[in-house]
């Protein structure tokens, strides 16, 4: 007989004003016996609804039902065959919205905690497996280049290199991770797991390239020059948006990505790390995405006393997930919603030291569906601030498009597709995630670096 | 890891690096740039090509000591390894189809403008340089410029060597001599490029100059590069890092460029009394 609880087991979490300071796991995790528990809370639907929620489409029922019976190996084993990151899944994806949100169990009351229990599941290997699951695949001798180690390059090369296939992974920055390691902070989702994520996939035989930026170092010609017979691009996100309103050149405006940047790849959060960044007292973070969240939290860590989070539309809206925004208002972060920035206002050196925004209300909705906030007549006023950091998207590096004859982008620079599988307008050239989307999520990225694994398999067995 | 192949000290605040990198020295060209980590905590910093080699597959690099990192870069010897370099990174500089280019180059920044004035003579360019300095003691690359130079002109703040006088006077005497030039190429301090695109445009020649902002990534990432050039905001790391001179915004790029002075002044005494108590210790 199920758990017929209405209510998620909760996550032991840090307290939130002792958190708010340090850089350590904010969510601390499930026992074991809250696992099982709450493994029991599953009806193991027929039709399981949960699994079409799943970009990667993992058997859901089926991990859940090998915890229920206290068989955590087992569970990871079926995770393992769909994702090659259940660690960095359960901490990261917008389960609300994707998995759980399809849970029968959700009709009536929570839905079966998915999120907490994959995670559980990863952790659980981690610390206990003893074999290795991943051993090396037989090799088929063929050679395939991944561009960027972040959520869809470390997938699609995970995924080929299970099916055999001899994949190099081509990375930018002097560590491989992408966004996992320079943008997702510390708090949220340990470097420490991230690693040992890659040191599994290098388990598979998947060889990576750091330093090497595609488009300078390296083109994609000559990777097919090199021998790879197929390349995925998984570049990312991209060259920072910013608001185009007067004073973003002032000291103390940050790109998200900056400000990320500094914190967690540079470990600017260290007292003995060499890469400077702004201690701030009044910190204005500028949009309402996971990325917004993350800087505001991290601004709050490195010791700032107010942290604002400036909107234009409501929290109805706010694409972040769930989970980031209560962990922030418990923080102390204070939400602006319907509050849009007009100005950054400058002392005499140049230094921030206030925002001018203005109130909004929701008109009627836009092309993408929210509806479209409009400017209330005379709300102007100044927040005091003395760092502003911009964090509402980003559009697609050039370093790429601008060096591969043949690749189509569309008008905004990303890279086009043909369908699902990823195919670029290149042939044995696929590409996933940020670079093709614009910013999404890391599921999302990775659930097309899956597609373009298996598009990729398929193309080359046809070769 | 990279391997040091060869280190000169060029004066006592400037050192030059050969560093082993064949994959940077296959594409590197004028104008470009690398990013290096010089050990597994460091920062990352960019450094514009001094030069390449692609045969041996080499970059050379030139740089001031003026912060914790370029001091620690400095600390290490021939035979010891940077931890990451990464490049060639930026876009090159235009170096073809001119007939008569002045270089302009100032104090360290000659180490930038060196690998263009070359280029530009290799494209066939008749190339006029002006490399100015602070004094005697500091001057680098005088023989180097010469080599690529129709005609060379050293000018010296205290005219402790060449000329006394700065970079802008000795332009102005060379265009008022009836030189007439496609084009000037201004690479050095910010102030310096500053006074050269005002001379410029007071004189109607195009000019472009090589902007160095605080970078992290250098791939187009951060945004921390950013520049308003003609009332855009551009990002040095990809748009640049040269520019038209006389779109730039100088006194706002001066600002952003002074942003962690008080930190990096602590660093750098912080990192100089370290190496002292390396002294004392050893």
């Amino acid at each position: 007989m199920a758990n017929m609880a209405p209510k998620k087991n909760e996550m032991p979490v840090q307290a939130p004003d002792i958190r708010n300071k340090n850089f350590s796991e904010v969510a601390l995790g499930y026992t074991k016996e809250q696992a099982i528990d709450e493994a029991q809370r599953c009806l193991a639907c027929k039709h399981k609804p949960c699994v079409s929620g799943c970009p990667v489409s993992i058997d859901i029922p089926g991990f859940i039902a090998k915890v229920a019976q206290g068989d955590f190996e087992g569970a990871y084993e079926v995770i393992y065959k769909q994702s090659s990151l259940p660690a960095v899944c359960g901490r990261v994806c917008p389960q609300e919205r994707q998995c759980e949100s399809k849970c029968v169990r959700g009709i009536k009351g929570e839905p079966v905690a998915i999120g907490r229990l994959e995670r559980f599941v990863a952790d659980w290997h981690i610390a206990n497996a003893t074999e290795k699951v991943n051993a090396m695949p037989k090799q088929n001798g063929k050679k395939v280049a991944v561009i960027g180690s972040g959520p869809s390059g470390l997938t699609c090369a995970g995924d080929l290199a299970k099916m055999g296939y001899s994949v190099t992974i081509f990375e930018a920055l002097h560590t491989a991770g992408g966004v996992l390691v320079y943008g997702i902070p510390e708090f949220r989702l340990p470097k420490d797991i991230v690693k040992r994520e890659i040191e599994n996939l290098k388990t598979l035989g998947v060889e990576i390239v750091t330093n090497a930026v595609i488009g300078k170092t390296l083109t994609v010609d000559e990777l097919f020059d090199m021998g790879f017979e197929a390349v995925f691009i998984g570049s990312g996100a991209g060259l920072p948006r910013f608001m185009n309103i007067p004073g973003e050149s002032l000291n103390g405006v940050y790109s998200a990505n900056e400000f990320l940047t500094r914190t967690n790849l540079m470990k600017a959060y260290k007292e003995d790390s060499w890469t400077p960044i702004m201690h701030a007292k009044r910190v204005a973070v500028v949009g309402g995405g996971n990325v917004a969240m993350d800087a505001a939290r991290s601004a709050k860590r490195l010791g700032a006393d107010d942290v604002y989070i400036v909107y234009r539309r409501s929290m109805e809206e706010m694409p972040a997930r769930r989970e980031e925004v209560e962990h922030a208002e418990e923080e102390g972060i204070i939400f602006k919603t319907l509050n849009n920035p007009v100005e950054i206002i400058g002392n005499e050196q140049s230094f921030v030291n206030g925002i001018k925004c203005v109130k909004m209300e929701l008109g009627e909705p836009d092309e993408s569906g929210r509806r479209s906030p409009v400017v209330k007549e005379g709300s102007e006023y100044v927040l005091d601030v003395d760092a502003v950091i911009m964090s509402i998207g980003t559009s697609p590096n050039p370093l790429i498009r601008s060096t591969t004859d043949g690749l189509d982008t569309d008008r905004r620079g990303c890279i086009i597709t043909k369908d699902e599988t990823g195919l670029t307008s290149r042939e044995g050239v696929y590409a996933g995630g940020d670079a093709v989307t614009g910013a999404a999520t890391v599921i999302l990225a990775m659930g097309a670096g899956k597609a373009s694994a298996k598009a990729i398999d398929e193309y080359l067995k046809n070769k | 890891m990279f391997c040091i192949k060869e280190k000169h000290i060029l004066n006592p605040t400037v050192t030059k690096m050969v560093i082993d990198a064949p994959l940077v020295a296959k594409k590197a060209q004028a104008g470009q740039f690398i990013i290096l980590r010089v050990d597994e905590e460091g920062e990352r910093i960019p450094l514009t090509i001094a030069d390449y080699d692609r045969e041996n597959g080499t970059i050379t690099i030139i740089f001031q000591i003026v912060g914790a990192t370029t001091k620690r870069l400095n600390n290490l010897e021939e035979g010891d390894f940077i931890c990451d370099f990464v490049g060639p990174l930026g876009k090159a500089a235009e170096v073809e189809g001119f007939k008569k280019v002045a270089v302009i180059g100032g104090g360290v920044g000659c180490a930038i403008a060196y690998p263009t004035a070359k280029a530009l003579k290799e494209n066939g360019a008749e190339v006029h340089t002006v490399a100015g300095f602070r004094n005697r003691d500091l001057v680098i690359l005088e023989e180097e410029f010469k080599a690529v130079s129709d005609k060379f002109v050293m000018v010296t703040d205290d005219g402790s060597y060449g000329e006394k006088g700065l970079v802008t006077d000795a332009l102005r005497k060379l265009v008022e001599s009836g030189e007439k030039y496609d084009e000037v190429i201004a690479i050095g301090p910010l102030v310096m490029m500053k006074f050269v695109s005002l001379l410029t445009k007071e004189l109607g020649i195009k000019t472009i100059v090589s902007m160095n902002p605080i970078m992290i990534d250098g791939t187009g990432m951060c945004g921390g590069c950013r520049l308003t050039v003609g009332g855009e905001m551009k990002f040095a790391c990809v748009d640049g890092p040269d520019f038209d001179g006389h779109l730039v915004d100088f006194d706002e790029a001066m600002r952003r460029s002074s942003i962690y002075k008080e930190t990096e002044r602590h660093r750098y005494e912080e990192s100089c009394n370290l190496f002292k108590e390396d002294k004392n210790n050893g």
